[in-house]
């Protein structure tokens, strides 16, 4: 009963786990490159989380000032992921990631 | 929770800042030149002209100044346990900037660049970036230094890879990078959450006190083990976390695959040795020691992966330069060998090697595009005849290549399978995967000379095929230094046995 009523450590560890988990799902599963990349946001969240939790759990700074750096890589990465894929779209008239395949043999 | 520092805490903070700037030299020179050279960009607006690329020349030649004067600092930590000051950071310093000058030196003849684009821009500042972070991964003492160096030369190297923006190979090849570089950096993140979860701690040399100390959860660690992983073996380019290279390689302009492929593979090389090494306890009891276990027979599977399936791969390569990236999957493999058993020298005596052969033959593969206006591999026939020597300098790198005297590539491979028998009949096994590999890969890299000098070109020989006689002398050094390092090889072993100090102290043999 006291699992339900308050939150603790395990709460937050599922959540991350579940947003790991979807974003993996939509990394594997779709064509889409800008669905593609919305996946790896979920995944950094994921780990964002889990260093919330943890760094409030274990009483250490580190994980917050991880948390914030993850968060203004994330940014800095979907700036160069948006314009690598609307010239990939100015080329190909297309995001889609299996059909961008010129290159096999 | 937490409690605002003192006054005199701030003071202590910031002289600690103050001492280790002193020790930070080199990367804020480079820093500098980076600024310059978007700054110079701006200013001289000519298309055409060699400005650019002669100040990211002498800046990067004038960055081993700074380097060399670090020999005289005692190695340590620096900046509350960020980034650390050894031997091994300044080996890897040393050899990022000058593949930077190679990789700029390769640039300036690839006439592929004055067809696709207008402007060099942002290129050299951007080749600049990439050894300013390549040369933090190799330095980086935290998980969060190790993450955001890897971040930055991810960053610059999607650029890079895409910079014929209106070339659909190379767009295409940015988009793959992108996606799994992404893909593998967010799993790496979520690993360094569940491993500063289990220790609290994200200094390295502090995770493996905990762990040794405290033990952990081995299905959580090894679960961490494997994300981690990931992110490292998508920067090494190790199966099975290959598959963005040969499309990479083979749409990227070829200076910046030759620059991926050795020094961005490098990178990932002195990160993953000095996390295997520095983060996983080696010893203490069976159970502590568990971990080191199982990283070595995760290591082991990469390798020999590695090495079967990029030599097996190659055979049926067209594209001189998609079989040139199956063949850095296979190196990767090789390389990793050294890891597994922990000899630090060999590997690094390696990755010279490596070096100075996979530059050779890119630069020979870029001279013989600009003139045949092509990679394949039936379009190399007969030109051994019309270029002599650029016949016989990729003849001598992919000989290099292959592992076989008396070349470089010999030392290299002989370094990393004689410390993998000496460890006894344990890598007996491994040490034949890598040996049987070698001999299937003679075979790929020695089509490339028989279509070179015993076949017979299709094509009417009416076009001139003459060198100029600058790109000539770079590749004749290449050459000669391939065969004199692989009978004087006492300089680079040395070099590298210097270097394998890490945090000032030795590994000990095992």
């Amino acid at each position: 009963m006291e699992q339900l009523t308050t939150i603790g450590l395990n709460h937050y560890l599922t959540i991350s786990a579940f947003l790991l988990g979807f974003g993996l799902f939509a990394v594997m599963t779709r064509k889409n490159a800008i669905v593609v990349l919305m996946g790896v946001e979920l995944i950094l969240n994921a780990a964002n989380i889990n260093f919330l939790a943890f760094s409030k759990y274990n009483g250490g700074m580190e994980g917050v000032m991880f948390a914030l750096f993850v968060i203004v890589i994330a940014a800095a990465e979907a700036a160069i992921a948006l314009a690598i894929v609307i010239n990939i779209f100015k080329i190909f008239k297309s995001v889609d990631v299996s059909s961008i395949d010129s290159m096999k043999e | 929770m937490f409690e605002l520092p003192s006054g005199a805490e701030i003071q202590g903070i910031i002289a600690s800042l103050k001492a280790s700037v002193g020790f930070f030299i080199p990367e804020i020179y480079l820093s500098a030149l980076f600024m310059l050279l978007i700054v110079i960009d701006l200013v001289a607006k000519e298309r055409k002209n060699n400005l650019l690329s002669i100040t990211t020349l002498l800046g990067l030649a004038g960055s081993t100044i700074f380097i060399f004067q670090q020999h005289s600092l005692p190695a340590g930590e620096l900046f509350f346990g960020m980034y650390v000051l050894d031997e091994f950071a300044l080996f890897f310093k040393y050899f990022f900037v000058l593949s930077g000058i190679i990789a700029v030196i390769v640039t300036m003849v690839d006439e592929q660049f004055d067809r696709e684009v207008k402007s060099m821009g942002e290129y050299y500042a951007l080749v600049v970036a990439m050894v300013i972070g390549m040369i933090m991964m190799a330095s980086s003492a935290d998980l969060l230094m190790i993450f955001l160096s890897m971040e930055l030369v991810s960053f610059t190297g999607y650029i890079l890879a895409g910079y014929f923006k209106r070339n659909a190979r190379s767009a295409e090849a940015a988009l793959k990078y992108l996606v799994y570089g992404a893909v593998s950096s967010g799993l790496m993140v979520y690993g360094f959450s569940l491993i500063y979860g289990i220790t609290a701690q994200t200094n390295l040399i502090k995770i493996s006190l905990e762990l040794s100390a405290h033990g952990s959860d081995s299905l959580v660690m090894i679960f961490a083990s494997l994300l981690v992983l990931a992110g490292f073996g998508y920067k090494i380019g190790a199966v099975p976390f290959h598959f963005w290279s040969p499309d990479v390689y083979e749409g990227s302009p070829t200076p910046i695959t030759a620059y991926l492929s050795v020094a961005s593979k490098a990178a990932g090389f002195a990160l993953l040795m000095r996390f295997f090494y520095i983060a996983i306890p080696h010893v203490g009891l069976p159970p502590e020691n568990k971990l080191g276990l199982d990283w070595v027979s995760l290591l082991i599977l990469l390798s020999v992966s590695s090495m079967i399936y990029g030599n097996v791969v190659a055979l049926w390569q067209k594209n001189v330069k998609r079989m040139l990236a199956y063949s850095s999957i296979a190196h990767a493999g090789y390389l990793l060998l050294g890891i597994i058993v922990m000899n630090t020298q060999a590997t690094l005596l390696y990755l010279l090697s490596y070096f100075i052969m996979n530059f050779g033959a890119f630069y020979v593969v870029i001279l013989i595009a600009n003139k045949t206006g092509s990679e394949n591999l039936d379009d190399y026939r007969g030109l051994g005849i019309k270029m002599p020597l650029a016949g016989a300098a990729l003849t001598v790198f992919l000989i290099s290549l292959v592992g076989l005297p008396p070349t470089v590539g010999f030392i290299g491979k002989l370094y990393i399978f004689s410390a993998l028998l000496a460890k006894g009949s344990l890598y007996l096994g491994i040490a034949l995967v890598g040996i049987m590999t070698s001999v299937i890969s003679l075979y790929y890299y020695m089509l490339i000379p028989l279509n070179m000098f015993l076949r017979e070109s299709k094509l009417p020989d009416d076009k001139s095929m003459n060198l100029t006689l600058a790109p000539q002398i770079f590749m004749t050094v290449l050459m000669i230094l391939t065969l004199v390092f692989g009978i004087f090889f006492a300089p680079l072993s040395d070099f590298a046995n210097y270097s394998s100090a890490m945090f000032g102290f030795t590994m000990p043999p095992q």
